[in-house]
């Protein structure tokens, strides 16, 4: 990586707003993300959790506040997300992390090898040959964890990773991105399957019309939200 | 009834027999929509993925323009390629008109708004599903651009030999910039119109049928080529 991303922390939005059109979509939004912890964003459809995400990963720009990492504006290049739906080009499976490696500055030599590897941490050492758009959802999902964890991000925001994913591609999934973060890198995902949130939220933010209604370790959320909002929420959940 | 079958066996007899007449004008129709086909490529791909990509003012007229000369009319497009190299045009001095360079240039006008449109088309559809991926891992407006081409390479060969078909098949710009002159610009579809009209119907059949033929094998190509792709690559 161009960065090594020493700095990036905290992530702060200040009072950050973001705007489609007419239409408002985030309302002051203020967030602390600090290093090395796993964040499970969850909330109803239309909260605004993919359009805070964006605003993150740095896809979307905020219309009003700003979002700064280590207190510079700067979007620092040590960062990677995985999508709902993986997007995979058409070329083998290595092929695809190695096009990200180049796209980061890593030398041609070195391409191969970590790409190799990455596959490998994901469980998939045996596709890396095998075109990627005709592999299994659950296996083109991994080749996109691995093509992120192949880049070193010290950040990863996920959007959904698992919501097109059958309990075991979910499952491993899950056990990959709990591998990334025990390897150092920040974990920030969205999702609607609360168990998996269980599992692997350090604290959960939860996000209800465009706003951020509360921010709280997951332990006690769980145990008791402190928002109406996301108290209602658990409960239509979990009947 | 008895003319064509008659006009059948003959030209099967100048197919069979390799006539050296036929071959040059088939050879010379093959050798000006190939390199038609090789610069309107080379302009059209580039051209239409630029356009799906880049975000740039006047971005909807130009998609506009694109699709509406899809079906330029082959005679229109030869007449402003003669006005271009006639003598008094600007490019007369080139002394180009009539010649097989000439009928380059008209094909090539008449096919690379048709590539440039459905590469435009095709490269949007995939812009669309892989635009913040591609900005995720940090790529530029330029080499997302390529990426898309290559990635939609099974697609875009279609589009070129469809551009092909169409460049092999015209008559009305190769016969206004090439002037069917025997033996230097004579190509399959003007000999078929130059044939028919004196009444030769046999050497206009055989070019006939080879020109069907050699569109045939492209779409079956076209349609291999998608085949095999989608078996292979998703």
């Amino acid at each position: 990586m161009a960065e090594t991303g020493n700095g990036m922390f905290p992530l702060v939005m200040c009072n950050v707003g973001f705007a489609a059109g007419d239409r408002a979509i985030l309302r002051d939004v203020n967030l602390t993300l600090e290093a090395g912890r796993r964040t499970v964003v969850l909330g109803p459809n239309g909260a605004g959790k993919s359009v805070t995400l964006r605003l993150l990963h740095g896809l979307l720009w905020p219309t009003t506040g700003e979002i700064t990492w280590g207190g510079k504006t700067a979007q620092p290049t040590a960062q990677a997300m995985v999508f709902q739906r993986p997007v995979l080009l058409r070329r083998s499976a290595l092929a695809n992390i190695e096009y990200a490696l180049d796209l980061a500055g890593v030398p041609r030599a070195e391409r191969t090898d970590r790409a190799t590897a990455a596959l490998a941490r994901v469980g998939l050492p045996h596709v890396a040959q095998r075109a990627a758009r005709v592999l299994s959802g659950g296996e083109q999902q991994r080749v996109a964890l691995a093509r992120a964890w192949a880049l070193a991000p010290r950040i990863l925001f996920l959007d959904e990773p698992t919501a097109s994913l059958d309990p075991a591609a979910s499952r491993e999934v899950e056990r990959i991105v709990a591998d990334i973060a025990a390897s150092g890198t920040r974990i920030v995902m969205i999702t609607h399957h609360l168990g998996q949130a269980r599992r692997l939220a350090d604290d959960i933010v939860f996000m209800h019309d465009g706003r951020i209604t509360e921010h709280t370790p997951a332990d006690v959320f769980f145990r008791q939200a402190q928002s109406r909002e996301a108290d209602d929420f658990l409960k239509g959940e979990l009947p | 009834m008895s003319t064509l079958s008659e006009a059948f066996s003959t030209s099967f007899a100048l197919m069979g027999g390799l006539d050296a007449k036929l071959l040059g004008i088939v050879g010379l129709s093959l050798k000006v929509s190939l390199t038609a086909v090789l610069f309107g490529s080379l302009i059209g791909l580039p051209l239409g993925a630029a356009v799906a990509v880049g975000r740039f003012a006047g971005q909807a007229p130009v998609t506009v323009l694109l699709n509406a000369f899809i079906g330029l009319p082959a005679v229109v497009v030869g007449l402003l390629v003669y006005l271009l190299l006639s003598r008094a045009g600007p490019l007369g001095q080139f002394g180009l008109l009539f010649t097989p360079t000439a009928m380059v240039i008209a094909q090539t006008a008449l096919i690379t708004p048709l590539i440039a449109a459905f590469t435009r088309q095709i490269v949007a559809d995939a812009w669309r599903e892989y635009h913040e991926q591609l900005q995720s891992l940090g790529a530029g407006t330029l080499r997302a651009t390529f990426t898309l081409l290559h990635d939609t390479r099974f697609s875009l060969v279609t589009v070129v030999l469809a551009a092909f078909g169409r460049a092999i098949a015209e008559v009305g710009a190769v016969m206004i910039v090439g002037g069917n002159i025997d033996g230097v610009t004579r190509v399959m579809t003007t000999t078929i119109a130059l044939e028919t009209s004196k009444g030769d119907l046999p050497l206009a059949l055989a070019l006939g049928l080879i020109l069907v033929g050699i569109v045939v094998v492209v779409n079956a190509s076209a349609h291999l080529t998608r085949q095999w792709a989608q078996r292979h690559y998703g």
